[in-house]
């Protein structure tokens, strides 16, 4: 599917470079006339919302960083300085703060698409394994960002998420120490978070552009997870998937805006507008609302090793995912089971997230608990036994014949998407 | 000392191979300054040490002092905690050594180990919970302790861990008395 296009550029200034280097030709070929399946639904607009999100937050950063001064005795009042002093300081802090938000949002529901669609099936599984390690470093970026203002859930953030590290057998406390440059947070460990937030959104940057080529070897899924077969399956990216793209970034960016211009701290914690202090933690700790329910997970577990295990462990089961969902069936939609249990771990995702933002008291411990065991029953024991005792629907023959009976039979029109 | 020549090793081979080693020998060492840039640098070290005043607090008072960016809780406790302290049975701790930089790593966790002997109204202390670091609140929790806010660890009023998720006893830093009511930390 992918490859050169046989086109012949007109312009002899185009034909000049592209005989060089074959820029344009590959450009045409992967980016407008890519072949892509004729089905695919909204859900599948998130690759490219998530790509404006990362151009957006790479803008507005580079801007904010010409403003912002990363030493501890001044970091505060600088981020104060943007908001009160810069020209549209507000409005663009907002904008990097609560893209970071959105950013998150969108990835998750495209990672919660791959997983109902079996996006990470044969032969995708390296384009799902770049995605899981592009999740990895944007939560270690935003991590590394929210520490740089420097008030107190900052600090108290920074100083909790790298004392996960001290779990570590023998080696706990040296790696700590390393890592902070000194015997607490403090200004060392600062300047080292602001140099890595500044590299990693780069690093980001080439590993979309993996994903996006591991994307383009095999092509795109698409709801029915039945492969491309024809040319009748597919239209050329663009205009087709170029303006439905852009049709959902503008609706996704109104949502974005709404936050930016109207909630803007909604997602924040007010604590925050309180300069650090080394000496006192706020009462009630709690990580951005995106990182709630790995916290929820490590809290759940007595141990102090163990949760720290099992918090990384619930991301990088993704990694195996593609091997843990045993079904030869891609999509949700023709599998009647895996279906509902999809829904309950989303429903169990959300409850995680919400167990994250409470205080570990009562029944909170429960069900954070319960809700903990149920995240890995689901991948560890339901994915694999599923794959082998359901029995799945009857698939299309192929993507134009699901298209096409859709619209003669109404009542299994509803199915896919939602 | 067999001289087996074969085939595929000869002294081009060898020369390859050594070269290739040495090179692969001196990128790893290279890599050192950059990972040693990251530990604690000398003006860090250099702010070792802490003198305190113990007869400037009162019984049943606390101080927080800052000693290397961190708090070091100092109490002049009262003697109905250091009573409580010492009733408690060893058994009962979930951490059973003193976490005390002036006594052996195997010391166990006794109310005497905690403090120094004559002295056992004062308790200087790490205010760093071993959980995940938070600063715990004092005179509070089911112990009187001390109570982190965080994750829900629970102190008793010799700073040892009774309930809750941090593993050790509060630490205690290394210090000694330079007068009669003072100490130094550090």
């Amino acid at each position: 599917m992918s490859g050169h296009s046989s086109y012949e550029f007109k312009n002899p200034v185009a034909r000049w470079l592209d005989s060089r280097l074959p820029i344009l030709s590959v450009a045409r070929a992967q980016a407008l006339d890519f072949p892509t399946p004729k089905n695919l639904n909204y859900w599948w607009t998130f690759g490219g919302i998530l790509a404006v999100m990362l151009v957006i937050q790479i803008v507005t950063g580079i801007v904010l960083v010409m403003h912002f001064t990363p030493e501890a005795s001044m970091a505060f009042d600088s981020t104060e300085h943007i908001m009160r002093d810069v020209n549209y300081g507000w409005l663009l802090r907002y904008m990097h703060s609560n893209g970071a938000s959105m950013f998150f949002l969108a990835v998750y529901i495209h990672i919660f698409r791959g997983i109902y669609y079996g996006s990470h099936k044969a032969p995708r599984e390296v384009l799902w394994m770049l995605g899981v390690i592009i999740l990895l470093v944007m939560m270690a970026t935003a991590f590394m960002g929210y520490v740089l203002p420097w008030g107190q859930m900052s600090f108290w953030a920074a100083k909790v998420i790298t004392n996960l590290f001290s779990a570590i057998p023998f080696f706990g406390e040296t790696i700590v120490t390393w890592l902070w440059g000194g015997f607490s947070v403090g200004n060392p460990t600062l300047q080292r978070f602001f140099s890595l937030h500044y590299l990693l959104p780069f690093v980001l940057a080439a590993l979309v552009f993996l994903h996006i080529w591991a994307l383009h070897v095999p092509g795109n899924n698409n709801p029915t997870g039945v492969e491309v077969k024809s040319g009748q399956d597919t239209v050329p990216f663009h205009p087709y998937y170029t303006m439905k793209d852009l049709f959902a970034i503008v609706a996704f960016l109104f949502v974005y805006a709404l936050l930016v211009f109207f909630l803007p701290n909604l997602l924040g914690e007010a604590i925050n507008y309180v300069p650090a202090n080394p000496l006192q933690t706020p009462t009630h700790i709690v990580p951005e609302w995106y990182f709630l329910p790995y916290y929820a997970i490590l809290r759940s577990i007595p141990n102090k090793l163990l949760g720290v295990i099992a918090m990384f462990s619930s991301i990088l089961l993704l990694f195996v995912l593609p091997w843990l969902d045993t079904s030869k069936v891609r999509s949700g939609t023709y599998r009647p089971i895996f279906k509902q249990f999809f829904w309950l771990l989303v429903i169990d995702a959300i409850i995680l997230g919400i167990v994250g933002a409470n205080p570990p008291e009562g029944s909170w411990i429960i069900v954070g608990r319960i809700t903990t065991f149920w995240y890995f029953f689901t991948f560890l024991i339901i994915f694999p036994l599923l794959g082998l005792l359901e029995t799945p629907r009857p698939l299309p023959s192929s993507i134009s014949d699901a298209v096409l009976s859709k619209k003669k039979t109404p009542e299994s029109a509803a199915a896919p998407a939602e | 000392m067999s001289t087996t020549v074969t085939a595929e090793g000869n002294r081009r081979d060898f020369l390859y191979i050594a070269t290739g080693a040495v090179g692969a020998v001196g990128a790893v060492l290279s890599v050192w300054p950059f990972v040693h840039q990251m530990n604690p640098d000398a003006s860090v070290l250099a702010l070792a040490s802490v003198d305190v005043d113990l007869d400037k607090i009162a019984e049943g008072q606390s101080v927080t002092i800052k000693w290397r960016g961190n708090p070091v809780f100092v109490r002049h406790r009262t003697p109905k905690e250091i009573a409580d302290a010492k009733a408690a049975s060893l058994d009962d701790l979930k951490d059973p050594v003193a976490r005390n930089a002036n006594l052996a790593d195997n010391a166990p966790a006794t109310d005497e180990n905690r403090v120094v002997g004559g002295k056992e109204q004062y308790l200087i202390q790490l205010g760093v919970c071993t959980h995940l670091g938070c600063v715990p609140l004092g005179e509070q929790g089911p112990y009187h302790g001390w109570f982190c806010p965080c994750h829900g660890s629970v102190y008793d009023t010799a700073g040892r861990i009774r309930q809750g998720p941090a593993p050790e006893n509060l630490h205690i830093p290394k210090y000694k008395y330079i007068a009669d009511t003072r100490i130094r930390i550090g």
